[in-house]
């Protein structure tokens, strides 16, 4: 069933291909940088979700579950705040990029195994696992706010910033050290392909059939943490835009594998954003409110598949 | 009952430290501004929360869910849409339009919510609240939406925020619509109860159950769109004070409505009077705070259960 993951890479060829080159204004040297960088984040952004996706489902068996609706991303710019409170505006906007990032990442990272052991390990009713997260991202959403409240106006602008995604502000440096993790993880995830797919099977068969399924779990959450702090780091919370992409996956990939799960979902998530850009740049002259509309989406996706899986 | 009296006690207290509480000294001015600025405020979060936490109770009972409540089925996410929705059609016309306006579009939501619930089967009640969670995010992201394309983000955070700083005499008459419905479900309290027991024995009994449900649901969005146009959404009252209620005080609706609404009245003024002084003379909204505190005690909620079985 290799053909339907050739036809997703066409897709994402041509809407890369049409990206780059529609509507152009000024010189070739400058588009290929300044939309370069864009597309770059764009991939990296739109793998990063995909995949963290797609292996969160597999680790929970249950395709309802995205890392954002499990409060990642809140906890994410919840350290932004604290960041802010502690060092000041003008300390914050000084930190170098990369220590920055890895310092996130592995907060984050702890973060989610303390969480996911705890929740995920003890609860059979998935219901209550996706409504603990839901929760405890509005926790961390509102002692977000809380701070912002209590840190000055200008330090506030700086946050405010990060707290939307937009494709139009990613910091170059980071985008090319987003590529990287995610190109790491991907390849991690593609050499344990087989093991993936034993664990989509669940936690009892996986166990029968021989995976060490404590410990990897662990790892594949660790990859989750990265890729969800590659994804907001860049571009900010995403909720919705993971559940579309799989959803898409399931429907067309055309294979349970992971071998063909992956990549497909890689390729779907970014034409998504690719193809969603450059019609909303190019095509309606919309700004910036690709996100909202993808989540809006993305949320009608999640409430049908609710829906649906119930009444079967 | 005692407690009733002792809950009472706690409230007088509440509103006196209220009116006391603020950025502006009570010196010269001091009868002036009591009047215009701090008792209204103080009336205003005691009807709030008041009728929030009732509004709530009559929603879990009819939708036989422990976990719904009016900001977790859309309804107050809906109310924003309609006011954006008013102030790009119609922005000169008077407050009472754009409540009216509000309320129509909330009650719609409201309705859309329990049509979508009516196609859950009952096994996972935790899907409820899970649905609503994210059917309000929709309606949020559909307001945001239009509001990021007419530059109007910042006004919709202000309005939806809740918030009681804006509340003075003159501006939240409003809300005592909300205590007039509060008397009209005390008056039908029973009648709820039976509802809450499920279809079928409330046809057993001979209730009109379909009366009965539209009536409750359009009381609880109507008091959730007058709450948050006038003072933005307070999230997790609707929700914290009916569970600890029932867990206390058990279902029986008409002994526990008092106390339910006295229980949300005090909670509402007491996040409000924090707010005044965590970073006193600032004020940090009463809507932030309930976010915090409800989501904890909602999380306690959901997983300290297992011990009451």
């Amino acid at each position: 069933m290799a053909k339907r993951l050739w036809a997703a890479f066409a897709v994402f060829a041509v809407s890369s291909f049409l990206f780059l080159t529609l509507d152009t204004r000024a010189g070739w040297d400058f588009i290929l940088v300044f939309r370069g960088i864009k597309l770059v984040t764009m991939v990296t952004v739109g793998a990063a979700v995909a995949l963290s996706t797609l292996l969160l489902q597999t680790l929970s068996a249950n395709r309802i579950l995205t890392p954002s609706i499990m409060g990642f991303d809140a906890l994410f710019l919840l350290m932004q705040s604290v960041l802010v409170l502690m060092l000041g505006g003008l300390g914050y906007a000084q930190l170098a990029a990369l220590p920055k990032f890895l310092v996130e990442s592995l907060v984050l990272t702890l973060a989610a195994v303390l969480l996911f052991t705890l929740v995920l390990g003890s609860a059979r009713d998935i219901a209550k696992v996706l409504l603990t997260g839901l929760i405890i991202g509005v926790m961390l959403r509102s002692l977000t706010g809380l701070i912002n409240r209590v840190i000055d106006p200008s330090e506030y602008a700086i946050l405010h910033g990060a707290s939307f995604a937009s494709f139009n502000q990613a910091d170059p440096a980071l985008a090319w050290i987003g590529a990287g993790v995610t190109a790491a993880v991907f390849l991690w995830a593609m050499s344990n392909h087989r093991a993936l797919d034993v664990l989509a099977l669940g936690r009892e068969i996986s166990v029968t059939l021989g995976l060490d399924h404590l410990r990897f779990t662990r790892r594949v959450l660790v990859a989750i943490s990265l890729l969800v702090a590659v994804s907001t780091a860049l571009v900010g919370p995403i909720v919705f835009f993971g559940l579309l992409v799989s959803a898409l996956t399931y429907a067309f990939a055309g294979d349970w594998r992971h071998v063909i799960l992956l990549p497909f979902a890689a390729l779907c998530a970014a034409s998504i954003l690719i193809l969603g850009q450059t019609l909303f740049e190019h095509v309606l002259a919309l700004q910036s409110s690709v996100a909202i509309v993808i989540e809006a989406i993305g949320g009608a996706v999640f409430l049908l598949t609710l829906l649906m899986r119930k009444s079967k | 009952m005692k407690l009733t009296v002792w809950i009472t006690a706690i409230l007088a207290g509440l509103a006196l430290m209220s009116i006391l509480v603020g950025a502006a000294p009570l010196s010269g001015d001091g009868w002036w501004l009591v009047w215009v600025s701090r008792l209204p405020r103080t009336v205003a979060a005691l009807l709030t929360g008041a009728s929030l936490a009732v509004a709530g109770t009559v929603m879990q009972m009819l939708t036989r869910n422990r976990f719904v409540e009016p900001s977790t089925a859309g309804t107050a996410q809906a109310a924003g849409l309609g006011l954006i929705a008013v102030t790009l059609l119609a922005p000169g016309s008077s407050v009472m339009i754009k409540i009216c306006a509000a309320l129509t579009v909330s009650l719609f939501g409201t309705f859309g919510f329990v049509a979508i619930l009516r196609r859950l089967p009952p096994r996972d009640p935790l899907l409820v609240p899970l649905v609503g969670i994210v059917y309000g995010g929709i309606i949020g992201a559909v307001a945001s939406f239009i509001a990021y394309e007419r530059d109007l983000v910042q006004y919709l955070d202000v309005w939806t925020g809740g918030e009681l700083s804006g509340v003075m005499l003159g501006r939240y008459e409003t809300l005592f619509l909300a205590a007039a419905l509060l008397a009209l479900v005390y008056g039908f309290a029973d009648r709820f109860t039976i509802a809450g027991l499920g279809e079928d024995i409330s046809r057993n009994l001979g209730l009109n159950y379909a009366q009965v449900m539209s009536l409750g649901l359009t009381i609880v969005a109507t008091i959730t769109s007058v709450t948050v146009v006038t003072v933005g959404m307070m999230p997790f009252v609707g929700l914290v004070v009916p569970n600890i209620a029932a867990r206390l005080w058990g279902d029986n609706l008409r002994r526990t409505l008092p106390l339910v609404a006295l229980s949300g009245a005090g909670l509402v003024l007491a996040c409000d009077v924090l707010g005044r002084l965590i970073r006193y003379p600032y004020e940090i909204p009463a809507g932030t705070i309930l976010g915090v505190l409800g989501a904890a005690v909602f999380l306690w909620l959901l997983h300290g259960r297992a011990r009451h079985g």
